[in-house]
C-alpha cells in the first residue's frame, strides 16, 4: 500500500498499488458482463485465464475459487462478483466464506442487525 | 427560477431493486423495508420534479479501472439501462437533461469543481435502485428527466467528506441559476454501514449510522470533518459511499425539513435508510 492508504483492520482498503496487482484479475472479471464471454470462460477457464494475462498465482486464485486470495491479490470485490455469479455465488456466500461461517449463519448475523467491531 | 424542491438520501443496494424486479417487496423479508418508505413515496408521488440529479457511484458497469474519476457528470440526453452481468434490470432506459447538464457542468467548473465529462454512460443500480425508490411502477417511462453525477467511492482516495459537502453546495447554487421554473430533486445515495470483503464483512454500526442520519440534517459540518478513515473504520470500507449523501445535502441547504425517515438491518449485506428533506419555504 502507499504510504498514505488508511490501514484499517479486517479490511480491504482498495488503492492504487492494490488495483496494479490484480488488473489482469479485474479485467477478466469485468469481461464476464458479457453472456458469450462467460461461455468461453466456463469452456476453457485456464485458456481465458491466459487470455488475460493472469500470472501463475492469480490464475491459481481463479481456477480453485480461493476468492481470499483473490482479494489478496489485488481483486476488487466489485469485479470478482461478476466471477462469483458464474458460480451461482451470491455476495452473501461470499461472506461467509471471508468470515468462515457457512452462508446461513452469516445471513443469520446480518438479520440479527449485523456483526459488531467496537 | 428553477427551485430545489427536495433532497432524498437513500441507500442503493442491488438486492432492494431485484426484490422490486422479482415482485418480492411484501415477502417477509423485505416488507419492513418497503413498508418505511411508503409515507416518503406518498409524499414524494404529490411533489413530483421535472429534473432529478443522482449523485452515485459506478459499480465496475459503466467504468473501468482504466480511468477513475473523481467526479464526473453525465451529459447525455439518454442513459441506457446497464447490463451488470445478469442482464440489464426490466426497467426503462433513462432520460437526460442535456442542457440543464451542460449549465451544471459550467457552474460547477467556474465554481472550482473540474468535473470529468461521461458523452456516454450506462446507469448501474447505484442510479436506477434509487428511482425506483423514489417511483416503484414507472411503467414505460420514468417520471422525471436525469442527470446523473458520479463519485469515485470504490478506489482510494475518494474524494473527502468535506469535499462532497462543498461540490454540494456549488451544485445548488448551479440548478438554482438554470434559466426557467424546473422543479428539481437531488439524490444522494449509497450506504448506510456495510463492508462486502475481508475479516469484517458483514459490518454494521447502527449507532453511527443513526448519528449520520441526525447529522445530516443538523450538522453535516461535523459529518464533513470525519475522515475517509474514519467512515471507512465505522461503517465499513463500503460504508463510505455515505459521503454521497453530503452533495446532497450541501445543494438542498439549510433551512430544511425533514419529511421521512427510516432505516432497516439488513437489506442482504447492508443497513439501509431514506431520509427525505424538503425546503421549509416549499408549500
Amino acid at each position: 500500500m502507499t504510504s498514505t492508504t488508511p490501514i484499517v483492520e479486517g479490511t480491504y482498503v482498495y488503492d492504487i498499488v492494490q488495483s496494479k496487482r490484480g488488473r489482469p484479475l479485474n479485467r477478466l472479471c469485468l469481461s464476464l458482463k458479457e453472456s458469450a464471454n462467460r461461455d468461453q470462460f466456463v469452456d476453457d477457464e485456464n485458456a481465458y485465464c491466459d487470455r488475460f494475462g493472469l500470472d501463475d498465482d492469480l490464475k491459481k486464485a481463479v481456477l480453485e475459487r480461493d476468492w481470499v486470495q483473490m482479494l489478496d491479490l489485488g481483486g476488487s470485490i466489485f469485479y470478482i462478483i461478476k466471477l462469483a455469479a458464474i458460480d451461482k455465488k451470491s455476495m452473501q456466500d461470499l461472506g461467509g466464506i471471508f468470515t468462515g461461517m457457512t452462508t446461513e449463519d452469516f445471513i443469520a448475523e446480518l438479520r440479527a442487525g449485523g456483526r459488531s467491531f467496537d | 427560477m428553477t427551485e430545489i424542491i427536495w433532497g432524498l438520501g437513500t441507500s442503493h443496494v442491488p438486492s432492494i431493486g431485484a426484490a422490486m424486479d422479482n415482485e418480492k417487496a411484501q415477502d417477509e423479508y423485505w416488507k419492513p423495508l418497503f413498508d418505511g418508505y411508503a409515507p416518503a413515496r406518498e409524499w414524494m408521488a404529490e411533489n413530483t420534479p421535472d429534473v432529478a440529479v443522482i449523485i452515485y457511484n459506478d459499480h465496475a458497469n459503466a467504468l473501468g479501472l482504466e480511468m477513475i474519476p473523481t467526479f464526473a457528470i453525465g451529459t447525455d440526453d439518454h442513459f441506457n439501462v446497464a447490463d451488470e452481468g445478469y442482464g440489464p434490470r426490466k426497467v426503462p432506459n433513462v432520460r437526460g437533461h442535456a442542457e440543464m447538464s451542460e449549465h451544471i457542468l459550467v457552474q460547477l467548473v467556474n465554481d472550482g469543481f473540474d468535473m470529468t465529462v461521461c458523452q456516454e454512460l450506462d446507469v448501474d443500480h447505484g442510479l436506477t435502485v434509487p428511482l425506483s425508490v423514489y417511483c416503484p411502477e414507472p411503467g414505460e417511462q420514468w417520471p422525471c428527466q436525469v442527470i446523473p453525477i458520479l463519485v469515485n467511492v470504490l478506489q482510494y482516495p475518494q474524494p473527502t467528506a468535506q469535499r462532497c459537502l462543498a461540490l454540494g453546495e456549488a451544485l445548488g447554487r448551479a440548478i438554482r441559476s438554470f434559466p426557467g421554473d424546473l422543479k428539481v430533486a437531488v439524490f444522494g445515495t449509497g450506504g448506510m454501514s456495510h463492508q462486502l470483503s475481508g475479516a469484517r464483512a458483514g459490518l454494521i454500526n447502527e449507532k453511527f449510522d443513526r448519528e449520520f442520519l441526525r447529522d445530516i440534517k443538523e450538522n453535516p459540518e461535523r459529518l464533513a470533518a470525519l475522515t475517509r478513515e474514519d467512515y471507512i473504520r465505522e461503517a465499513g470500507s463500503e460504508g463510505l459511499e455515505m459521503i454521497m449523501w453530503l452533495i446532497m445535502r450541501g445543494a438542498i441547504g439549510d433551512d430544511i425539513e425533514r419529511v421521512h425517515e427510516t432505516y432497516h438491518v439488513p437489506a442482504s449485506n447492508t443497513a439501509a435508510a431514506l431520509t427525505l428533506f424538503a425546503p421549509v419555504t416549499a408549500s
